[in-house]
């Protein structure tokens, strides 16, 4: 015996029944997701194709009207064989590499002796915190003081601790010191973030593990080897991920130190590229370049991805 | 090594996303060392090769 209630929908003429049904859920789910679909589109897809078209021409956005030349490979090439881009690169890593050790083993370590329970824990925590929340310029400009040789303290400190006279050196000035000067602010301004994703992780271990080792008479050495440090490797690799994809975009804070110099010696690729793009109006070449380091990147970030889910399935 | 290579022949994804990574690796040291200007000039084109068979690899079955 038919359903009375599928005769009566089947009877309803289709133009009645449509305004009652309403939108179907695949319908409701695209409503939905289309705007976020078409932002993603509108900010970041177009820009990245546009920005791989215009990396094979002689486009400079200073002269809209002049005409666009494809050049093929060549903004490529003068990239790549360019020393100077080379030693861009090299200053970059220096940074990149030298932050991140630092960054690890001094966020860990903090991370670790605040996770002891002690007497004015949440204020020490907060204290330490801090410098992540000011603004990189106002980092750069404070650092820029602390750094000077006349007044800076930090020089006053070197003084103190080995003898050599305080203006007798300049952090920021020297060729030597500056890249060393860039990633003791960075350190200074980062480490804490790093921190506070190893104190997540250090505080999702269970008691009942440690408890469960000690009486299996586990050494505290061979608990923080076996135990520790495994548990807290995706939160690592997720803080190194992180830190490592905003360094290599590092801009403000260093501008605002040394602007790149002296020379050419603190001058990252996110600050030649800038000036590739918005001083020597060079839009097509500095496109290319934005690609390579877009490729570097993302390679970079895809194999991390892998690992870090690797370590996560174990 | 010969299960590697026959992983390689078979197109399953650890071997090639294996092969996807190093050639990354290599073209981001390529690309920043401070030895030899030849190795720069390549390293653009090791890395991409690296990421694109990476994206492409992934999709191979396990």
């Amino acid at each position: 015996m038919p359903n009375p209630l599928d005769t009566a929908a089947r009877a309803t003429p289709d133009r009645i029944a449509r305004k009652l049904r309403g939108l179907s859920d695949r319908a409701i789910a695209w409503a939905f997701v289309a705007p976020t679909i078409f932002l993603l589109l509108a900010i970041n897809i177009f820009p990245l194709i546009w920005t791989i078209r215009l990396s094979f021409t002689n486009f400079a956005a200073n002269k809209p009207n002049a005409e666009v030349k494809w050049v093929g490979l060549r903004n490529y090439e003068r990239i790549l064989t360019d020393p100077d881009i080379w030693q861009t690169m090299q200053a970059t890593a220096h940074f990149l590499v030298w932050t991140i050790v630092l960054q690890v083993l001094i966020g860990f370590t903090l991370a670790w002796l605040i996770n002891r329970k002690f007497r004015g824990n949440d204020l020490l925590t907060t204290l330490i915190v801090l410098p992540m929340m000011l603004s990189p310029a106002v980092v750069g400009n404070f650092w820029t003081f602390l750094y000077q040789p006349q007044i800076g303290l930090i020089n006053y400190a070197v003084e103190f601790f080995t003898g050599i006279p305080a203006s007798s050196f300049s952090m920021l000035g020297s060729v030597t010191l500056a890249p060393w000067a860039i990633v003791i602010v960075d350190t200074w301004m980062w480490t804490p973030f790093v921190m506070l994703i190893c104190l997540a992780g250090l505080r999702s271990i269970p008691d009942y593990i440690y408890e469960a080792a000690e009486v299996d008479r586990a050494s505290p050495w061979r608990q923080f080897w076996t135990m520790t440090v495994p548990m807290v490797l995706p939160f690592l690799m997720l803080a190194v991920l992180f830190r490592g994809i905003e360094n290599f975009k590092m801009f403000d804070l260093v501008v605002q130190l040394t602007g790149g110099g002296p020379g050419d010696t603190t001058l990252l690729s996110s600050i030649e590229l800038k000036r590739e793009a918005f001083e020597k109006w060079r839009t097509g070449y500095s496109s290319a370049y934005a690609i390579i380091l877009f490729v570097t990147v993302f390679g970079l970030a895809s194999i991390y991805v892998k690992a870090l889910n690797k370590v996560k399935e174990r | 090594m010969t299960a590697f290579i026959s992983g390689l022949l078979s197109f399953r994804r650890g071997p090639w996303e294996m092969l996807a990574t190093i050639l990354i690796a290599l073209g981001v040291v390529m690309l920043m060392q401070p030895f030899a200007l030849w190795a720069f000039t390549w390293s653009f084109v090791v890395t991409l090769t690296g990421t694109v068979m990476f994206i492409i690899t992934s999709h191979f079955p396990e």
